[in-house]
This record gives structure tokens, sequence and C-alpha cells, in this order.
């Protein structure tokens, strides 16, 4: 298993590719748009790319298992129903409920996958199709569902000192995340199963388990978006929550130099490819661009990022 | 694909017997379901069995099966196109923004457009090593955003005066829907290509053992580029026919037609994964899935987001069963 063996030069490499897209991205829009350097506008990004940045943290962990997560976005959708739903029993039941409920979700993908030997697109895919229709059944169509709790509102709104207590949250979960991937033997069997799933069998990793459990939290971390969100609209809305933030989870991890091929995971890079996007998406807005061409935009910058990432693997 | 040990297992008895059921079930078990829904709905329902319906039914689903056609010669290759629903939209957008200069312009135009796209498609994917996934994932999301900024979002309404365009979606020949025909013929091609052609068994050949395929000469690398290049074609096609149906062409057609004709592939019994399967399975995929629906239809009362769960369920149903037909082929032959 060639997991440590790897210098790690090409990682850095990688993600310092990334940070430099980064920096030029940053420095555009502080050009182009007059406020854009200011702590509540760049605040005000960060709340943005909170959600793409739990669902990018999930598919990171996929797909360094060779894996892919297409259910995230009706996962979200399905959880923050959910939470909407039973409110009413009180808000430790409403988050519970939503948190079990994506999990429960994410361990029978896993399930499937692992079990039954199903490729994980055509999994993923179906319980995508279908979970967003369940979530819009158990809202009986109707679009918009909006309520009021302070908990919700100080989870979606809330500050502790200048730090948006979503923001603290999510770096909280990114430094739980790093720190489970790179000093728990878990992460250790997670990474092991991506490089050589066969190896990884023969060396004693229950394969089954570590995919389960990896496409759970992919599951839990999507739900907590769900979450996030909801509490941010103070709302929620089945058709809309979460829709196509699988191909942005997707874009984050591919453009912070996770490769498809699993055996590795760059966390810090993911999130890096969180912030690109986001901040190409919100520089498009000041301009004015309509969000299609954004669109446009996205697909070409994971299309680069695609191409290198192979590029450098045939030359290794 | 050869079938092996069949003639030692032919003379013993009972056990024979199941395995060549189970190998029956696995090439035609969906022309089976076909036939069994066909009887049931007919038995249900009298307005099923007309020719009225069943006209309908095809012509509705004819362009999900111009798209499932073209998927056939992916999967069947090894490979999976995620980009034809958003190349449904953008043929119909160009076909009727060129539907003024006459159908042939816009017919040729918005065909010629997708082809091109899925050219670029394979190129990604055997130029740039892209895996098709992620390849097709990107030219799926870029083609949505340019159908969705070509008018701002809006609809655009074709030409009333590009009278073949209309006819290819509207039109019939005598009883027969023009675009079932044109169906018609397109499997019938499709047929002939992957059967009788060496190209066709080259297909199937790189979706078998691509490495295998490469190590006898195979020109692979072509072979993948225009198996894409052709599910941009049908795709357009597709596009086409729905723009003439509809008079009109919305940036946010084909949404989801994707994974349908995925699933129309696999539940006809072609394998994911390639190497085995074909064209008339799809189309029989096609038709079971079309009928499924218009039979849930007649049944009334299921809304349609219990049809969206239905869909997700029964593509994981389908893969479910095969993989599970496929172990017990396995330990059968053993």
């Amino acid at each position: 298993v060639k997991m440590k063996s790897l210098p790690t030069l090409g990682a850095s490499v990688e993600s310092y590719g990334t940070l430099g897209t980064l920096v030029v991205l940053l420095a555009v829009n502080a050009i182009l748009t007059p406020h854009f350097v200011s702590w509540s506008n760049l605040w005000n990004v960060g709340r943005q790319v909170t959600t793409t940045i739990w669902v990018a943290m999930g598919m990171t962990f996929v797909i360094a298992t060779r894996g892919i997560d297409l259910s995230v976005g009706s996962i979200m959708a399905l959880s923050s129903v959910v939470l909407s739903m039973l409110l009413p029993a009180g808000i430790l039941a409403a988050l519970g409920g939503a948190l079990a409920v994506g999990t429960m979700v994410g361990f029978v993908n896993g399930f499937l996958v692992t079990r039954l030997g199903i490729l994980p697109i055509i999994v993923t895919l179906a319980t995508a199709i279908s979970l967003r229709g369940v979530a819009q059944i158990l809202v009986e169509g109707s679009p918009i569902v909006a309520f009021e709790n302070s908990t919700l509102d100080f989870i979606g709104n809330g500050r502790l000192g200048v730090v948006p207590f979503q923001v603290g949250l999510t770096a909280i979960a990114f430094l739980a995340a790093r720190v489970g991937l790179r000093r728990t033997v878990f992460g250790r069997h997670v990474l092991a199963v991506g490089g050589n799933a066969e190896a990884a069998r023969l060396a004693g990793v229950s394969v089954a388990w570590v995919v389960g459990c990896v496409y759970a939290i992919s599951g839990s971390l999507a739900a907590i978006a769900g979450i996030i969100e909801t509490a941010r609209l103070s709302a929620t809305d089945a058709g809309r929550i979460g829709q196509d933030i699988e191909l942005d989870a997707i874009a984050a991890t591919v453009i912070g130099g996770t490769p498809l091929g699993g055996g590795r995971a760059v966390l810090g890079g993911t999130i890096l490819g969180c912030f690109v996007l986001g901040l190409v998406t919100s520089g498009m807005n000041m301009l004015l661009v309509p969000y299609a061409w954004t669109m446009v935009l996205k697909a070409l910058i994971v299309l680069a990022a695609a191409s290198s990432q192979a590029r450098r693997e045939r030359h290794q | 694909m050869t079938e092996p040990r069949d003639e030692t297992s032919r003379a013993w008895g009972a056990q024979g017997l199941a395995r060549r059921l189970l190998r029956f079930l696995v090439h035609h078990g969906s022309a089976t379901l076909l036939v069994l829904v066909v009887a049931v709905a007919t038995m249900r329902f009298g307005t099923f069995l007309t020719a009225r319906n069943i006209g309908n039914v095809l012509r509705q689903n004819s362009m999900l099966g111009f798209v499932a056609l073209g998927a056939t010669f992916v999967i069947l290759s090894g490979g999976v196109d995620l980009s034809v629903g958003s190349l449904v939209a953008l043929s119909g957008m160009i076909a009727a923004q060129l539907s003024s200069h006459g159908s042939i312009a816009a017919i040729a135009g918005a065909i010629a457009a997708t082809t091109a796209i899925g050219f670029l498609n394979g190129a990604a994917i055997v130029h740039a090593r892209i895996q098709p996934f992620i390849a097709t994932l990107a030219t799926m999301i870029a083609g949505r955003g340019i159908s969705l900024a070509w008018a701002n979002e809006q609809s655009i309404p074709s030409e009333r005066t590009a009278t073949a365009l209309e006819w290819l979606g509207r039109g019939a020949w005598g009883p027969l829907p023009a675009p079932v025909l044109l169906l018609v013929a397109a499997y019938g091609v499709g047929v002939i290509v992957l059967a009788f052609t060496p190209f066709g068994r080259h297909v199937y050949a790189i979706g078998d053992n691509a490495e295998a395929a490469s190590l006898l000469g195979l020109p692979v690398k072509r072979i993948e580029r225009t198996v894409y290049a052709i599910s941009g074609a049908l795709a357009g096609v597709g596009g086409v026919v729905l723009t003439g149906r509809l008079g009109v062409a919305q940036p946010v057609a084909g949404r989801g037609w994707e994974l349908d004709a995925i699933a129309a592939v696999l539940l006809g019994g072609t394998l994911l994964g390639g190497g085995q399967g074909g064209a008339t399975s799809t189309l029989v995929g096609v038709v079971l899935l079309g009928v499924l629906f218009n039979v849930l239809n007649l049944e009334g009362s299921i809304s349609s987001w219990w049809q969206v769960v239905i869909r997700g369920a029964l593509l994981l149903a389908i893969v479910i069963g095969q993989n599970r037909l496929a172990a017990v082929m396995r330990r059968a032959d053993r």
C-alpha cells in the first residue's frame, strides 16, 4: 500500500497550485469590486461556502475510497424537511432526526455499494432521484415551509464574537476530519481501501465496514449542511435545497488535488477548492454575469483540474 | 457473446433446465417482463391496448429512445455519458434558433453541434485521460449553462415555417407517428452497426477488455471518440424531435434524461461496464419504462413525486436484480 511512501511534495505542489488560483481570484475580485476586501464581505463569502465545505469534506472521504456520492444534495433536502417536520417536538429531536436520516441513507448507500457490489455512481444516482421525491412528498409539494426558532436562527445567523457560528463550527469539523484521517486507524484504513482494496482486505481491513462508514460520514455531513442551509433560510425548500451541490463538491475535491483513483485525500485542498468555486461564483455575481455563464466557467475549471491531475498521474 | 459449457450441461436433466431458464432470464428477462406488463395492463384497462394509447406512449418515449441508443454504445464500450440531458436541451435551443432559416438548417445545425460536443467529450476522455464520468459531468454543467444563458433562461419558440422540424415531432406517416418511424430506423441502423460491422465488434471488445483490445491492435482511441460522438449525435436527434413536438425549445429540457437513458439501457439487459447487451435490448428497455409509467398514469392517483421515487427505486432494483442473476449464473456455471 503506497500511502506514506509517496513524497508529500506532489501534494504540496497541488495545494499550492490551488492556493495560487485562490490568491489570483482574491486579487481579481478585490480590483474589480470596490468593497470586496471588507471583513463583512469576506465573512459573507465564508458563510456562502460553508455548506459546500461540509458536503465536500464527505465527498473527499468517499473519493479517497474510489467512490462517488451523488446523493448528497437530496440528503440535504431530506434532512431539511425532516428538521422542519420534527421542530414541533423540540429542537433536539429535530436536529437529531435530521442527522440520523442523513447518516442512515449514507449507510444504506455504503451497504449497497459493498455488500451487493453495485457501482457507487449508480447506487447514489438512484438514491439521489428517489430521496428528492421523498422530500417533496413529505412536504406534500408545497414549495417553501417557513418557521421561526431561536436555536436555528443562531446556527444560521448567530456569531461567536466576530466569527459567524457556522464558520467556527465548520473550522472545528475540518480539524476533526483532518485528525480522523491522519491520526486514526480508521483514517489509515480509508486510504488503504482506496489505494488497493484487495491488498487492504488481505491485510485484515474490513473493507465493507470502512466503505459503509465512509458513505455514512458523507450522509451525515450532508445532513449537517442541510441543517445549516435550513437555519440560514429559516425555511425548508424540498426542491431547491442542495440542488446540484454534488457537482460543486466533486469539483472542489478534484480542484483540491484528491485523485479520483482513490488512495489519497487532500482535505485542505478540498477546502481551498470550495473557496475557489465560491469566489468564482461571487465574483461573477458582482460583475452581474448571469449564473448560467458561471456554470460554464466552473465546468472549465473542473476539466482543467482533472486533466492536470491525469497528466501528473501519468508522469509518476 | 459465447456461451461456454452449454453443450455439456444440456444433457443433465433438471439441473440443465434450471440453468437454461436462468440464462433465458438473463437474456430475455426484460422482454418477458414487458409481455407480462402489457398483458396485465390490457386486462386491467380497456383503454390501454388501443392504437391511440400505444401510439402516444411510443411517441412520448421516442426522444428518450434516441438518447438511450447513444447510451447503449457508450455503456457497451465501458464508459458513461452524463452530458446527454444537457445536449438534448442545447440541441433544441439551436434547432429553434435556426428554425427561421428552414428545417434543414435547424436539424443539421443542432445535430452537428451536439455531435461535435460528443466528439470533444471523447477527446477529453481519450487524450487528456479524464475519467468519462468527470469529463461528461463537466460537459453536462457547461451545456446546461449555455442552454440557460442562450436566451436569458427563456424558451425559444420554433418558427412555424419549419414544417419538417414540426413533422419530426408531431407528424405521422399513415397511422405511424413520425418520431416512432425515425426511432425504429435508428435502432435498425444501431443493430446492424453493433452486430455486423467491425466497428460494432470493436465496441464490444473494448468494453469487454480495453487492454486486450489495444494489444490486439484495435484503434481503441478512435473507437472511443466515435462512441461519444454517436451519443452526442443521438442526444441531438432527441432534442430536435422534442423541439419539433413542443414547438418551443426549453433550456431546462432533458434534465435527468441521462439517468433515464442509463436505466433503460440496464433495464434492457445491457451490463454496466460493457461487453454484453445491444440495441434491441435497449429498445425493449425504453418501451418497458414507457409502458410502466403509462400504466402508473392510468392507475391515476399517483403523484408525479411518487413517480420520481419509483423511477429511482426501479433503477436500483434493476441493477440489484441484474447483479444477483449474474452471480447466480456464475455459480451455476462453476
